[in-house]
């Protein structure tokens, strides 16, 4: 089936199989950052941004995307980097692997929410597994770019 | 693995209805648990372009496309209102915003699952499925009706100042409840409880014999061991049927409390 969509920024026309999942699709265009870490759509690594709006690109097929506008991390480079700066200083990650899918859904809470309590954060990030760390360093840096982003200090 | 021949984003619902009429074919919602199952579809009916992506609301009702996703529920600023969070609450331990940004209320109302926390809240309220050809029937018949090949146009919930709760149970945070508990103090002060994840589908228990005609906090004991003794629970990989039965002793207590409190 023909599909047409915006992949960050980038018009894009298809013809796909029906039942492709988004994630592989987006995959298959270079997207490598996006990724699956489990089958039951519960680890959050393939999360990308539909329209603004964070998604498990697993969950949702290919064919949903058309005419919508997909932004992965690769369309986010800068911001990525400067979230990845008070990873790095707050000792967050170990192997990596459950950073992108991360760091999307982190970039969309920014957007979304207007209040950040604890609870607010704990909330909006709890469907992101880290099989590795015990989150405690994850929390710290969220908590000091959001700080950063409404003008407290770096 | 979910293989599908043909996708068809229809342009009416009478389309859907025709196509859904093949055993073969299927009414795609979020695709959040067809995506688990093994199936080999024909032709996978698509309802994108119907517009029933969209919460309405008037004096008397709130009116909710089935394309509407629980985030999009959830977020509501009105609905949370009127139902003092209580869906909101119902929804927030669903797996992920992420997850909640895909799933539907079409495909979790008509699914009809045994651990559904949405299901359970929605029928604290009055609540009405919308299915094209079977029309408007109240939620609490449609739980009990066997899955045919309609299909759930809109959830209705009418607005009659009734005082509703949620809580629910999880042996680990975004995993499927142990059970789940709805409270409803309706306009005239009569009391139900809706109890879920028994591990069988949510079930409405009504105060019959009038235990809380008086509020007291000897009444709303006896009310929540009325509640567990009146429903039939089960094991499974999550928790056995007696310890759910006593959860619910304490879950219908603890949520009549606090909703008696915010009064
Ligand atoms: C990993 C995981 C964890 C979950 N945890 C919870 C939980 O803790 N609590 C909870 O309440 N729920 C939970 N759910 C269920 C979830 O919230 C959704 O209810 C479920 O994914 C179905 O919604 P969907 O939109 O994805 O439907 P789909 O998977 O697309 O469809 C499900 C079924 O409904 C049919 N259908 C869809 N729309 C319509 C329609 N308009 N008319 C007629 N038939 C229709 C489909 O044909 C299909 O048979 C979980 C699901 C998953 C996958
Ligand atoms: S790959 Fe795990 S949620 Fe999508
Ligand atoms: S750092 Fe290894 S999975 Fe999160």
């Amino acid at each position: 089936m023909e599909i047409k969509l915006w992949i960050n920024g980038k018009l894009t026309e298809d013809n796909i199989e029906p039942d492709t999942p988004l994630l592989e699709y987006v995959r298959s265009k270079g997207c490598l950052s996006v990724k699956r870490g489990c089958e039951t759509s519960n680890c959050g690594l393939c999360t990308l941004w539909i329209d603004e709006k964070p998604v498990l690109s697993c969950t949702v097929l290919a064919a949903r995307a058309n005419g919508k506008h997909i932004t992965t991390l690769e369309g986010l480079q800068e911001e990525a980097k400067e979230f990845g700066e008070f990873m790095a200083k707050e000792g967050a990650d170990q192997c990596g692997y459950c950073n992108p899918g991360f760091i999307m859904n982190v970039l969309a809470m920014v957007r979304e929410l207007k209040e950040f309590s604890d609870e607010d954060i704990k909330e909006y990030l709890v469907g992101n597994l880290c099989r590795c760390t015990g989150y405690m360093g994850q929390f710290r840096a969220v908590k000091a770019f959001l700080n950063y982003k409404r003008g407290g200090e770096r | 693995m979910l293989t599908i021949k043909e996708y068809v984003s229809v342009e009416s619902l009478e389309e859907a209805y025709k196509l859904n009429q093949n055993v073969n074919n299927v009414i795609l919602g979020g695709t959040g648990w067809l995506k688990l199952q093994n199936r080999n579809i024909v032709k996978a009916i698509d309802l994108s372009k119907l517009g029933l992506d969209k919460i309405e609301e008037d004096e008397e009702k709130y009116t909710i496309g089935c394309m509407v996703t629980l985030r999009d529920i959830e977020k509501n600023v009105s609905l949370n209102e009127y139902t003092n969070n209580a869906l909101k609450n119902s929804l927030k331990d669903i797996v992920g915003v992420q997850f909640r940004n895909c799933v539907t209320i079409g495909g979790s109302i008509y699914s009809r699952f045994g651990f559904s926390d949405i299901l359970t809240s929605l029928l604290t309220l009055d609540t009405y499925v919308e299915m094209y050809k079977g029309g408007i029937i109240p939620l609490k018949d449609f739980v009990n009706m066997p899955y045919d090949k309609d299909i759930l146009v809109r959830i209705i919930i009418k607005k009659d100042g009734r005082k509703v709760g949620y809580s629910a149970f999880r042996n680990q945070a975004t995993n499927f409840p142990v059970i789940t508990c709805g409270v409803t103090i309706t306009e005239n002060k009569k009391v139900y409880a809706v109890i879920g994840a028994r591990p069988y589908k949510a079930k409405v228990v009504e105060d019959n014999e009038n235990i809380l005609g008086e509020f007291s906090e000897e009444n709303i004991e006896k009310f929540a061991k009325y509640v567990s003794e009146n429903l039939k629970f089960d094991s499974n990989m999550r928790a056995s049927g007696e310890y759910r039965k006593r959860l619910t002793e304490v879950f219908v207590k603890r949520t009549l409390k606090k909703l008696m409190e915010e009064k």
